[in-house]
């Protein structure tokens, strides 16, 4: 895929680092504000597909390499389970707000409400990797080319 | 606000059909996106910022993916369908449809009054005690990842596994050529 012209791309260049820290904002105050988890990973998703669009497949690709689309994904599907799972270390629940118990901290302050912050983020991981992956496969690869 | 919900409501049928219904596929993708924005809309109207949020993004990203697909491929909608086929689709869409509206209609009497639901037990519960239970003020993030968790495990298992699917047929790596 080929880029876009000179203005698209300074526009861009311009855009991506606020929507990009936009999107960490949303995830990280997913449990104080409306957004959460899977606004923000979209989010994440989308600033890297305006970069691929803006500059073309070309130019991106060997940063793209390093992201691994694929493998993100796996990784936040992977700390969400992880999370589930460590409910039932103290001979709990799955899903047992193990962290809260431990230390609940003040609600309405960034650091409160034990997992659920944590469980954003896995989720924003795995959603960001999923919707980068679904882009790139229909829209970007050429014939012979690996993710 | 009823009004403006039917009103609403009729402009995402109107979107649907066009959608079908258009030979060129980019004006059927975009008519689409008349569909998932008027549902921002509506979830504006209801008072769900939550929902109104993950809505216009995830409009917004899946209408530029399906652009670029289409723009990479073709534009022409290319299925032929014979008379036969037509007539036995026909049949099969309306008997669906009188089918879902005699079941809605059985059904929906059992709902609650529309707009009403802190008469619902569970609702109920988690509005007056999701802040002390969680600690999260935000009542959503409780309710999706801490009360209602294996829910959302299961939608992002979902999404993980249609994204394998998609990687899987959609896959160069090692196809034969033809």
């Amino acid at each position: 895929m080929k880029g876009m012209t000179l203005i698209v791309k300074q526009i861009s260049q311009l855009m991506v680092p606020s929507i990009f820290l936009l999107g960490i904002y949303v995830i990280l105050h997913g449990h104080l504000t409306p957004g959460g988890g899977f606004a923000g990973g979209i989010l994440i998703a989308g600033c890297f597909v305006l970069l691929v669009l803006a500059y073309g497949s070309d130019e991106v690709k060997s940063e793209v390499r390093k992201w691994r689309a694929s493998f993100s994904e796996s990784l936040g599907i992977f700390m969400f389970w992880f999370l589930a799972v460590l409910g039932l270390v103290q001979g709990s629940y799955f899903f047992y707000n193990i962290i809260a118990k431990i230390n609940p901290g003040h609600p309405g302050q960034l650091f409160s409400a034990g997992i659920i912050p944590l469980c954003n983020m896995a989720i924003g991981i795995e959603v960001a990797g999923a919707l980068f992956a679904i882009f790139i496969t229909l829209a970007v690869l050429k014939a012979g080319e690996k993710l | 606000m009823l009004t403006s919900l039917i009103l609403l409501l009729v402009l995402m049928i109107l979107g649907a059909i066009v959608a079908l219904e258009s030979k060129d596929l980019l004006s059927g993708i975009i008519s689409l996106g008349i569909i998932g924005f008027a549902l921002t809309v509506i979830f504006i109207v209801l008072q769900a910022p939550d929902l109104a949020i993950v809505q216009i993004i995830v409009e917004t990203l899946t209408l530029v993916i399906l652009i670029a697909a289409v723009l990479k491929t073709t534009r022409k909608d290319t299925s032929e369908k014979t008379d036969t086929v037509k007539i036995i689709l026909w049949i099969t869409g309306l008997v669906c449809v009188i089918v879902f509206m005699l079941a809605a209609v059985k059904a929906l009497q059992y709902l609650p009054e529309f707009g009403s639901a802190e008469s619902l037990r569970m609702a109920k519960v988690y509005i007056d005690q999701g802040l002390a239970l969680t600690g999260a003020s935000n009542l959503v993030a409780a309710v999706i990842l801490d009360f209602r968790g294996y829910d959302t495990l299961g939608e992002a298992t979902v999404l993980f596994t249609s994204v394998v699917g998609i990687i899987a047929v959609l896959r160069t790596v090692g196809r034969k050529q033809s």
